[in-house]
């Protein structure tokens, strides 16, 4: 059977130590048994490692930041729409997800470009300042958790938590303070790194495990992988990890993404108590960097949300293999002044 | 004391627990008894067992299967694990 060609503009090249998804959603897209894919790089730093790697990004373009607004956005992709003729855009950034959402029914109209996104609403629900409320909505349980705005709120804490506690950025960063001296100088850290507000949460005791999954946004749950990190790295990023066999945890996802109609790729990161419970920690709006594992068990997702993107159905995979490891690796390319030229100069490689 | 039933233990005595992630590996020894207990055999049955078959005496297996067995159940390789 020939593959259908198609092209998709794929943000997230950063493969550095807290890698961004992109190359993995590449490396996924450059696997499929359906598409033969040209991929678009879109970066926000010239020194974005994806860049550079020609055999699995065909052509690169610089976007502006979310902070510019989505006026130019639209206007840098409308730009490279009409050069490359792009088919499906997946950003892979949760800052920019914001803007994307909003230019989704646009890009389709006026440039035939389409998505697969979460709706505002949805991408709003999963929050870190409203997680508690989305734990509720959908019967899963949710450390207790607060919004604070300044670090003197954190003298009367000890009115709602007992320490340790977690000090989150908004959208990146947990540290586990377990002293109010602790907790400020993390506030510190993390809101001059991301902003206000910060998320204060209830630390649960237990192990980690993480899912990357996918759903069609009418309930469905398209495809799931649970995966528990072996190796974490100081910025707390899985450098290796492996898919686990827990129906519970498959039962979890389900029930969360079939009741939110979450559309699109997303993480849920749970806790599990040394009770057994399950604690959603977080919910991520997009595919987590290790999505690539979940090819290596047998579920290509960037590929089902492609299809989805394109309108055509999918059916749910209904299994996955259990103990596959992924393990990264760091490598360094070797690359020409005049590439990092054409990319810092007039935005394109 | 029973062991887990997705429990997947190699010829190189490898044992992969898929619930939790964890991975280990175990001696000849171990590998008898996790096999021995897999089949739901007694206490007394996986002592005789290991008897016949390592040439030792049955104190010490009796001592070192009840090490073991605290062992099995700290990883959570067992069912209802403490």
């Amino acid at each position: 059977m020939s593959k259908r060609q198609i092209t998709v503009a794929v943000s997230g090249l950063n493969n550095i130590d807290s890698p961004g998804p992109g190359i993995p959603v590449i490396r996924a897209l450059k696997e499929s048994e359906l598409f033969d894919v040209r991929i678009i790089g879109l970066s926000y730093e010239n020194l974005e490692p994806g860049l550079y790697m020609r055999d699995l990004v065909d052509k690169s373009y610089s976007i502006p930041l979310p902070s510019s607004g989505t006026a130019s956005l639209l206007e840098r992709l409308a730009y490279i729409n009409n050069v490359e003729g792009i088919d499906v855009i997946i950003p892979n950034f949760d800052a920019e997800l914001h803007s994307f959402i909003k230019l989704a029914s646009q890009l389709k109209s006026d440039y035939g470009i389409a998505t697969c996104l979460p709706t505002q609403e949805q991408f709003e629900s999963r929050h870190k300042s409203v997680l508690y409320q989305f734990g509720v909505d959908n019967e899963v349980k949710v450390p207790y958790s607060k919004m604070i705005f300044s670090s003197a709120e954190i003298g009367s804490l000890k009115n709602e938590f007992t320490y340790p506690l977690v000090i989150k950025g908004k959208y990146y960063d947990a540290s586990i303070a377990a002293t109010p001296e602790q907790a400020v100088n993390y506030f510190n850290k993390i809101s001059a790194k991301w902003g206000l507000p910060i998320i204060v949460q209830e630390f649960v005791s237990g192990n980690e495990v993480n899912v990357t999954a996918i759903g069609d946004g009418k309930g469905n749950c398209v495809g799931a992988v649970p995966m528990r990190k072996l190796y974490i790295t100081d910025k707390g990023k899985a450098w290796a990890g492996v898919s686990l066999d827990d129906e519970k945890l498959i039962e979890i996802t389900n029930r969360v993404i079939g009741n939110s109609k979450w559309k699109g790729g997303c993480e849920l990161e749970f806790i599990k108590s040394n009770a057994g419970e399950y604690y959603l920690l977080e919910m991520n709006p997009r595919f987590p960097a290790w999505v690539y594992l979940a090819v290596g068990c047998g579920q290509n997702h960037p590929e089902a949300l492609v299809k989805m993107a394109l309108g055509e159905d999918v059916k749910p995979f209904e299994n996955y293999d259990v103990g596959k490891l992924f393990i990264r690796y760091s490598f360094d390319q070797i690359v020409d002044l005049k590439d990092f030229e054409k990319i810092s100069t007039i935005g394109e490689l | 004391m029973q062991i887990n039933k997705n429990i997947a233990i190699s010829d190189s005595g490898f044992i992969f627990n898929p619930s939790t992630g964890d991975s280990f590996s175990t001696n000849q020894v171990g590998m008898e008894i996790i096999r021995l207990l897999k089949e739901n055999l007694s206490k007394e049955e996986v002592i005789a067992g290991v008897v016949s078959k390592f040439n030792v005496d049955e104190a010490t297996v009796e001592k070192d299967l009840a090490d073991f067995a605290l062992m099995l159940n700290n990883f959570q390789l067992v069912i209802n694990h403490e």
